[in-house]
């Protein structure tokens, strides 16, 4: 069976630049900014104040709800607890520790306990408490979607795909740490008893899928599904497609259809927090670019400022015009590089300026690309005239709300129009007019 | 350093407007060649008057109007060429600069510039020559003074098989305007067309399958098969299906729309020249179906993700 999901684009990967560099390097820094929000849903209240000394582990920050706890990443003096500015936008509430350098801490050492005796209970709990998050960039809580996916789900699949250019982070965990990753699948597994486990994995990944293939015979039950490498099949919904043939009915959740989807990273993370004990204290970024002298991934400390990370690459060449928080297709750019690495960051992306970049006067040809590229079957040329008419009825006709704004239309359209701001600013004007 | 602070995408493909034009422009080449070799340097002058006159046109508007310049794109040069591969080459000069004139003017500017107009241009260009000078457009000569010539068409209406063989009007030789003669140059720009990803395959092989199936169907001299071949190479069907009918700004976007499109035009041409009152059909069955774009999208817009039959499996 040919596997496929619709649409989809073919953008130039430039991963191998961020892999010549194999001896990775781990990076701390003299001020951890470590936001109260890294994860989708309420903010963690502090638990310190300007002042306290704390380890690295330590919780220092959880809330209720729709919450994952924020953990120490280094050892040392918490010296501010104030708005800092956060990659995802804006400002967030910042607990500032400066690192004493001696890395004390509460972690447990040589722990690895097995799971196969822990009850659904105890492992969502570690999960909760070790501050997981969807580390593909999604930063959704994974306890309450694991505890979601219980008894609903008959596919688990691991998401090894990576579909964003220039980004190796997860491509470096399959390479190198593939015990991680399997062992966090048999976890969740344990609890969530699918029929399938998957790890799809993208054929541009061919070290990492041997890899895994080599250590598989040691976990029975977890099967590799290689698909042809197409931008966005890191996508959860266009992933499940590819996978299973399914898919996600407007509104819905995957395990809806019967799917949970989870980051390879987060299965590595799960598999730390529950056999090891530990909390995400940090994780890979691959910082890559044509802007950047070293292309290279990094294990980052969270809380970590990008300038330390573009330093420690080498610097910016002068010409410069794009820091993104994750990949060139979905990433946000930054202004001030004093943001620090979250949970979700995957990748620190420096551009030079893109020759074949937003027109001056962008003019729709109607030659209808947006619409043989759209994973969603949506309608982007309409999608956007109707934006600019300010015709809410007709966006909502259009289905703009399914819009997963992946970028592949504007990507694709020759008359470079800016589709998916157009289409950030519709789905305001649908909220403003749900709000009325 | 200032940083940008742009919304995503941060990268872009390497298509563009204009070399989309050109492409297209690409693709003409055997075409005109071929129109070239067999009926001369007047041929050539035809292209190139009725290509200036259109892109002046477009040119004057925008300065006169103190409107954007818009000739960068190429897409006047587009209209121009086809234009001018409509014609015969014994048509008077001033046809083809008129023509393109008013192409340009009253079916693209007017609408409101690239992308916005309903109808393709060359092929309103087309019809108002046909409508102010018939005889200058549907006479076919060597040269203006020349002595007319019965195109494969002519014979068709009566109806007869042609006095050509069928490899020879794929080939290109028989009467006929400046491109539509050889069917294997314009299938070679066809060919330049897939595989450059300018336009799908839908339309033109659509198009090309629905007047083949009539003209099968209701073959009206010699064997079935033969009927289809003449009425496939004949004409500006070729031209029309895989240049005028794939203009983007006057064809539907959904895949389905582009096949219903096709098939549609297909059917129309057979028509317009079994009842029509010209041999040819190919104009006003593209000019018809562009009318219908816009109900085409909106009839067969793609099922909406998750739902109906991607809800069941």
């Amino acid at each position: 069976m040919k596997r496929l999901f619709f649409g989809g684009i073919h953008p130039k990967y430039n991963k191998e630049m961020s892999t010549e560099i194999t001896d990775i390097q781990k990076i701390s820094p003299k001020f951890a900014c470590l936001p109260m929000q890294q994860h989708i849903g309420a903010a963690c209240t502090p638990l310190v104040k300007v002042g306290d000394y704390v380890l690295r582990g330590q919780k220092i920050g959880d809330g209720e709800g729709m919450c994952v706890p924020v953990h120490a990443s280094v050892s040392g003096k918490v010296v501010a607890v104030e708005n800092r500015p956060h990659p995802n936008g804006g400002e967030a509430l910042t607990v500032v520790i400066e690192n004493d350098f001696k890395d004390t801490s509460i972690l447990p050492e040589g722990m690895n306990e097995s799971a196969e005796d822990m009850d659904a209970d105890t492992v969502l709990h570690k999960i909760r408490e070790a501050g997981i998050v969807g580390m593909g960039g999604a930063a959704f809580p994974g306890s309450i979607k694991a505890l979601g996916a219980m008894g609903k789900v008959d596919t688990l699949i691991a998401n090894a795909c990576e579909c964003e250019p220039y980004i190796t982070a997860d491509d470096y965990l399959l390479r190198k740490t593939p015990d991680q990753i399997l062992s966090g699948v048999e976890i969740l597994k344990a609890i969530i008893k699918p029929e399938r486990a998957i790890v799809a994995i993208e054929d541009n990944k061919k070290e990492g899928i041997s890899a895994i293939r080599e250590i598989l015979p040691r976990y029975p039950g977890i099967e590799v599904v290689v698909l042809p490498t197409r931008y966005p099949q890191g996508s959860e919904k266009q992933l499940i497609q590819a996978v299973t043939g399914r898919e996600v009915p407007p509104g819905s959740l995957p395990a809806s259809i019967g799917c949970a989807v989870f980051n390879v990273a987060t299965f590595a993370a799960i598999h730390r927090a529950v056999r090891w004990g530990y909390p995400i204290t940090q994780r890979i970024v691959t910082v890559s670019g044509e802007a950047i002298t070293r292309p290279q991934n990094f294990i980052v400390r969270l809380g970590t400022p990008f300038h330390d990370l573009i330093e420690i690459a080498g610097g910016l060449n002068d010409k410069t015009e794009r820091v993104i928080s994750g990949g060139p297709m979905m990433g946000k750019a930054q202004s001030d590089l004093s943001v620090p690495v979250v949970k979700a960051t995957n990748s620190v992306l420096c551009l030079l300026k893109d020759e074949n970049g937003a027109a001056e006067n962008p003019v729709c040809l109607r030659c209808g690309k947006c619409v043989s590229v759209c994973p969603m079957k949506l309608q982007p040329l309409y999608m956007y005239r109707y934006q600019r008419a300010g015709d809410v009825k007709m966006l909502l006709k259009y289905n703009l709300t399914d819009c997963m704004e992946c970028g592949s239309c504007a990507y694709t359209c020759p008359g470079k129009l800016p589709l998916v701001e157009t289409f950030r600013l519709g789905k305001k004007m649908i909220k403003e007019a749900n709000g009325k | 350093m200032k940083l940008t602070v742009a919304s995503s995408p941060h990268i872009r493909g390497a298509f563009k407007t204009s070399r989309l034009m050109l492409d297209v422009v690409i693709a003409l080449m055997p075409a005109v060649s071929v129109g070239i070799a067999r009926f001369g340097l007047r041929a050539l002058l035809i292209i190139l008057i009725s290509i200036c006159a259109s892109v002046i046109t477009e040119l004057l508007y925008c300065v006169l109007l103190k409107k954007r310049i818009t000739i960068i794109d190429a897409s006047a040069i587009v209209t121009g060429l086809l234009l001018a591969l409509t014609l015969p080459v014994s048509a008077p000069l001033w046809m083809s600069a008129a023509g393109a004139a008013f192409a340009i003017l009253f079916a693209k500017m007017l609408f409101g510039g690239l992308g916005q107009n309903i109808f393709n241009p060359a092929l309103i260009g087309r019809a108002f020559l046909m409508l102010i000078y018939p005889v200058g457009i549907t006479r076919y000569a060597m040269a203006p003074d020349a002595v007319s010539q019965a195109t494969p068409l002519h014979k068709m209406v009566m109806p007869s098989l042609p006095e050509e063989s069928v490899l020879d009007m794929f080939l290109g030789f028989c009467p006929g305007s400046i491109g539509e003669i050889s069917a294997l140059a314009l299938l070679i720009g066809f060919a330049y067309l897939l595989v450059r990803k300018v336009i799908s395959w839908r339309i033109p092989v659509f198009v090309m399958a629905s007047s083949a199936v009539l003209s099968l169907i209701f073959a009206k001299a010699g064997s079935p098969i033969e009927w289809m071949l003449y009425t496939l190479f004949s004409g500006g069907l070729m031209l029309g299906a895989i240049y005028m009918a794939t203009d983007y700004a006057t064809s539907p976007v959904t895949a389905k729309g582009q096949m219903l499109y096709g098939a549609l035009i297909g059917a129309l041409i057979v028509l317009f020249r079994y009842f029509g009152i010209y041999p040819e059909g190919v104009t006003y069955a593209i000019l018809l179906s562009n009318a219908l774009v816009w109900i085409i999208d909106r009839y067969t817009a793609p099922r909406r993700f998750g739902t109906g039959k991607g809800a069941r499996t």
